[in-house]
């Protein structure tokens, strides 16, 4: 037993985390030669086989973009971007668009069962419930480079109506929907992130809950970056009508690269009256080495309009990946009566950035916002909450709670608060609290006097931490980011 | 069990052992009184090995193994608990899910199987009751929104659970009133056996009426000054520390 | 793509350019250090007023003031009697500034103090290159005070009076006077800045306070400023191992204010207290932006910062506190809190932490609501009248802030004021 001066000095060691999803796919790709300009987005939309209306959409976007300077108001730091240096499309040669599971190419089968996402559906008897213990099915959209792979258990889904469907697909079979609903909430201009990838998104999922519909599985896309010098542009887009509910699941990883990689979605989502959705998250794109070499730049615009009265936007996420985080999943609460949620981890450690937070637009009467961020940082990285809570003129009755907390593992890290609060209507009522503490010794030494090592100990108060955002991730979901935690945090203690 | 010898430790730089030499035999149950001030809390700390309570000379065994060599967890395993005196609150992080997580980590130190959530519970709520404990705690957030008593009862049944084979209980009379006292005291006491032994710090006689020591010692400026039968804490009693001391001295 | 930064808008520019004239056409008649005001000038010519586009200026638009042309003060010979009546009845010595100028027949000259006066009282703690406001009072500076407390000595209380008189309304003058106050080892004071006047003009201040080892200042500020002039403060302290600069601040005049402090806790156990209140109605608009940065170890930090916003007033509170590397130990806290008395009335809020040292405790909270429509109702079941239940909320809801002065003459004025600003309202 060591009595040094510093009681947490164990803590203090901080060792590279290894990161399991690291490995890359060998497979034949269609690429588009590097560099953006017009002729590339005429390129994308070709090989889609898109309606002109969306070439011009495109181009629109493009236009816009190169008027557009990058944000630079983030806690982040990073050399500029080179965005001609950038191939905007990359897809599996073998296989131009979705098909059925069973023309997939066996290499891509065999890497999404590596990640542990399977993507063969087992057989569901109608009315059996799977036995305890197994898995609930969970249809999967599987997103590799620029292209949807496979989408599982469509036909179930369709008979409950409910379309979940790669975004390229939709924009064929569903053009009046896509027309209607792409970029209304996130539209092409909405910032430099957000115009890039309204120019050149490649594909992502789409997902149309019917009336009073409660969507019978859990619907998830997992998403894979795997060609070199690529960047993701992916984008996702669902509407829940009127009365329905739609849970979503997203995951993502990376190959451990040197170079970094730049993933820029957008995310929509619409809510009808009465409807809800629940968007949950893990994040954990490669992060980089301990030096801060490789690693993803996620710049993502996540925005959900709770466009009916008494409808419900839910977004949960546990961000562990990526060098660079710059997230802000919102809700502009219109609807009266609107509920709007929040719930983060965030955890940095070596080098990343992170900047994540929410922006709760209140314009409905008694619209009520919930955000909690937990914030986690050791090695030598920065962790910022930076969020915006908004009560327009109209929102009488309005209520928002706001918790943040951050914890710091070791001293070279750094944790930063940004809430902004802007209140106009005086029925309303807005609460933020936010504290920044270290594990206490005392707390270490408690555990490890009951004989936990000190690592486990670590876990355990950082679930602790961490518990109010997990307990809204679904249960299986949940079990995934715990351990996740443990090993993003493996290393930055004992 | 335990031998303490020569045992010197500071805090910040500040000698506050000076010379601690005793003996825990297996199955006895030795109290250490003493006036505030006097080292108690510091040798408990010492024991269980906290970081900043710097060992300067002397030895501690248990066992026969050198324990000031092990790791808090490492002494855990070996079987030696500490009952807080503040027991430390920890947010989020559910009792049960808590002591289970310790007692397997005890019980996979020891090579035995562990024990799944079902099994556990049914252990708890065993240990518990006895406490007269409500289920809930078992539920809460470990020492969080505990009242002093509750937190007090949390650490008692922490021990029913680990089962260690030496208790030190430091302080855990205070702030408690005369029904929780002998709630604590009947727990320490059924705890009891030929094969594990406890060492009771108090500042207190009141607690010794219920948990009746083998041996009393008094700790004063960091050192043992005295020590006795269970009728030396009479003494203290009724004449005070100062008598003792000053006869010492 | 377009890397350039756009360019501010033609009024900020204009409004910019206006001082800069002024300033070349006064350089060669202004006192004091030649290099330092240069500096602020190189500075001021660099960047210009600040606009809404920086994150410092965020909720706070200088428009009104940028389209405004200020003439020079005049002379100052105005016989004052009035505003000087509406000082708070405090038994001390006072210094006494109209229109910017030092005003010897108005002023008690302090004896338990060292005060120098007759040029701008330049200390080292401004950034003019970092706050626009700051370059540009560092350019236009023309006269303020420079108070020493000797070490070990408690120099008691002392006023610190800044009196605008307006010109004829379309004559508005600025001034920027510039005061330094320093506390040696272990001495102590009570320093009560008021800022008061009529008709229209700029106050733009800047006072650096270096407070020494085990010295504490306890700073009480009035800014009750004519509700046509513009109030732009800011205040740099340093406070030294173990010393204590205890403020508080009561807002409640100008079309437009904005009080800007910057406190850095230099060395170990050190301690600020920030608190204020903000009180506004009308169209004004009240900025109330503190950075506390702690730089030592075992430092302490205290805010508690209340706005009551009526009528089509805007309150915005912007509250940063950094905790640097080496900051081990620090104790950070703040709570702002609004209420809002009207559907037209804003508040905007920005608590910030930047926390770069692990073993700190801090924390803030911001509350947003109105008066809670049960205390009322209870108030009122009990017989209170409406208007004087609200009064009783009010002063309730403010004594948190209030209650942090020891000062006890100096709180009973505050409390004055304050009681003053709600009759106005209710009137």
């Amino acid at each position: 037993m060591s009595h040094a001066a510093d009681p947490l000095a164990p803590v203090h060691a901080v060792t590279q985390t290894p990161y399991k999803w690291g490995f890359t796919t060998d497979i034949e790709m269609d690429m588009a030669p590097k560099g953006l300009n017009p002729d590339i987005i005429r390129l994308i939309s070709a090989r889609k086989n898109e309606p002109e209306w969306l070439l011009d959409w495109r181009l629109k976007a493009f236009a816009l973009w190169q008027a557009m300077t990058a944000p630079e108001w983030a806690h982040l730091h990073h050399p500029p971007i080179d965005y001609q240096d950038l191939h905007y499309y990359a897809a599996p040669r073998k296989q131009a668009g979705p098909a059925r599971l069973e023309d997939v190419d066996p290499e891509l089968l065999a890497t999404y069962e590596k990640l542990g996402i399977p993507l063969k559906e087992r057989a569901i008897l109608a009315g059996v419930e799977p036995a305890e213990g197994e898995r609930a099915p969970v249809a999967v959209d599987a997103v590799f480079d620029s292209v949807s792979v496979a989408t599982t258990f469509r036909a179930t889904l369709a008979k409950a109506g409910v379309i979940f469907c790669p975004i390229s697909e939709a924009v064929r079979e569903h053009p009046e929907l896509v027309r209607k609903y792409l970029g209304s909430v996130v539209p092409q201009g909405d910032n430099f992130y957000a115009a890039l990838n309204s120019a050149v998104f490649t594909d992502g999922s789409f997902v149309y809950v019917p009336p009073g519909v409660r969507c019978p599985m859990e619907l998830s896309t997992y998403f894979r970056i795997n060609a070199r010098n690529t960047g993701q542009f992916e984008r996702t887009l669902i509407i829940a009508d009127a009365g329905s509910y739609v849970s979503y699941l997203e995951g993502c990883t990376a190959p451990q690269r040197d170079e970094n990689q730049l993933h820029a979605a957008v995310v929509e989502l619409i809510a009808l009256d009465d409807a809800q959705i629940k968007y949950s998250t893990v994040q954990n794109w490669y992060p980089g080495d301990a030096e801060g070499r490789g690693g993803i730049y996620n710049f993502v615009t996540k925005r959900g309009a709770c466009r009916g009265a008494r409808s419900k936007i839910s977004w949960t996420q546990v961000e562990t990946g990526s060098a660079i985080t710059w997230k802000y999943p919102s809700c502009i609460l219109a609807g009266d009566e609107s509920v709007g949620e929040f719930y983060s981890v965030a955890v940095t450690t070596n080098r990343q950035q992170a900047d994540t937070g929410t922006k709760m637009i209140h314009i409905g009467r008694n619209t009520r916002s919930t955000i909690v961020s937990k914030g986690i940082s050791a090695g030598r990285s920065d962790n910022t909450y930076r969020g915006l809570v908004r009560i327009m003129p109209k929102a009488a009755g309005a209520r928002n709670h706001t918790q943040c907390d951050s914890l710091l593992i070791g001293d070279r890290c750094g944790a930063h608060t940004v809430p902004y609060i802007e209140s106009r209507n005086p029925t309303a009522k807005v609460e933020h609290e936010a504290t920044t503490s270290k594990i206490a010794e005392d707390q270490l030494f408690y555990c490890r006097q009951r004989g936990l090592s000190e690592e486990d100990a670590v876990n355990l108060i950082v679930n602790g931490f961490c518990k109010e955002v997990l307990k809204e991730l679904p249960m299986e979901f949940a079990v995934e980011a715990q351990k996740l935690l443990a090993v993003s945090l493996e290393g930055s203690v004992g | 069990m335990l031998e303490i010898r020569g045992l010197t430790a500071a805090v910040d730089g500040k000698p506050i052992l000076h010379g601690i030499d005793l003996a825990v035999p297996t199955g006895e149950v030795h109290a250490i009184m003493g006036p505030n001030g006097s080292g108690k809390s510091t040798l408990s700390y010492v024991l269980a090995g906290r970081d900043g309570y710097e060992v300067t000379g002397g030895s501690a065994t248990f066992d026969g193994e050198d324990l000031l060599a092990m790791a808090p967890e490492a002494r855990a395993a070996a079987g030696l608990f500490l009952a807080f005196q503040y027991p430390v609150e920890l947010p989020g992080v559910g009792n049960a899910n808590f002591l289970r997580t310790a007692l397997n980590a005890l019980r996979r130190a020891r090579g035995e199987a562990e024990l799944d959530a079902v099994q556990f519970l049914k252990l708890a709520r065993v240990e518990a009751k006895r406490l007269s404990m409500p289920d809930d705690m078992l539920k809460r957030n470990v020492n969080v929104g505990f009242s002093g008593g509750e937190k007090k009862r949390n650490e008692v049944l922490q021990m029913a659970i680990l089962r260690p084979r030496l208790a030190i209980l430091d302080e855990t009379d205070s702030g408690l009133d005369i029904d929780a006292l002998r709630i604590v005291a009947d727990g320490v006491n059924a705890l009891r056996s030929p094969q594990s032994s406890a060492l009771v710090i108090t500042h207190y006689q009141r607690l010794l009426d219920h948990i009746v020591p083998d041996r009393v010692h008094v700790l004063a400026g960091g050192r043992i000054v005295r020590s006795g039968g269970p009728e030396l804490a009479r003494v203290l009693e009724e004449g005070g520390y100062a008598s003792v001391v000053a006869d010492a001295a | 793509m377009n890397a350039l930064a756009p360019l501010p808008p033609a009024w900020l520019r204009e409004g910019a350019a206006a001082f800069l004239s002024r300033y070349e056409g006064l350089r060669e008649r202004l006192p004091g250090d030649v290099a330092v005001r240069a500096a602020g000038a190189a500075a001021f010519r660099g960047r210009g007023l600040p606009g809404m586009r920086e994150e410092a200026w965020h909720y706070t638009s200088l428009r009104a003031l940028a389209e405004t042309r200020f003439a020079e003060p005049l002379t100052p010979v105005a016989d004052c009697a009035t505003l000087m009546a509406r000082l708070p009845a405090l038994d001390a010595p006072r210094l006494v500034f109209v229109d910017g100028r030092f005003r010897d027949d108005l002023s008690l000259v302090p004896t338990l103090a060292a005060v120098r006066v007759g040029g701008p009282g330049y200390g080292t703690l401004a950034q003019p290159g970092r706050e626009q406001m700051v370059a540009l009072n560092t350019m236009l500076a023309e006269d303020g005070a420079t108070i020493e407390v000797a070490e070990g000595a408690d120099a008691g209380t002392l006023l610190l009076v800044s009196l605008g008189t307006g010109g004829p309304p379309d004559r508005p003058v600025a001034f920027h006077p510039r005061h330094a106050l320093r506390l040696g080892t272990g001495a102590r004071l009570v320093l009560f800045e008021v800022a008061l006047g009529a008709g229209g003009y700029l106050h733009n201040a800047v006072l650096e306070v270096s407070v020494g080892a085990d010295a504490a200042l306890t700073h009480l500020r009035l800014q009750d400023e004519s509700s046509a002039a513009f109030h732009v403060s800011t205040l740099y302290a340093e406070i030294a191992a173990r010393g204590t600069y205890d403020s508080f601040a009561l807002a409640l005049g100008a079309r437009l204010a904005r009080m800007e402090v910057h406190a850095r806790l230099a060395g170990k156990g050190a301690a600020a207290h920030l608190n204020a209140a903000q009180l506004l109605g009308g169209a004004q608009h009240g900025d109330f932006t503190t950075v506390v940065t702690h730089d030592a170890p075992h430092c302490a930090s205290r805010q508690t910062v209340k706005n009551v916003l009526a009528g089509r007033s805007r309150g915005v509170f912007q509250g940063r506190i950094e905790v640097a590397r080496d900051a081990q130990k620090t104790d950070g806290y703040q709570m702002n809190q609004a209420l809002l008395l009207s559907a037209e009335a804003e508040i905007d809020s920005k608590p910030q932490l930047e926390i770069y040292a692990d073993d700190v405790k801090c924390s803030h909270g911001a509350t947003v609501g109105e008066l809670d429509p049960e205390q009322m109702f209870y108030l009122r079941s009990r017989g209170i009248p409406a208007p004087e239940a609200r009064a009783m909320l009010v002063r309730a809801f403010l004594a948190a802030a209030f209650e942090p002065i020891t000062h006890a003459a100096g709180r009973a004025a505050l409390e004055a004021a304050a009681a003053g600003w709600w009759e106005r309202q209710a009137s």
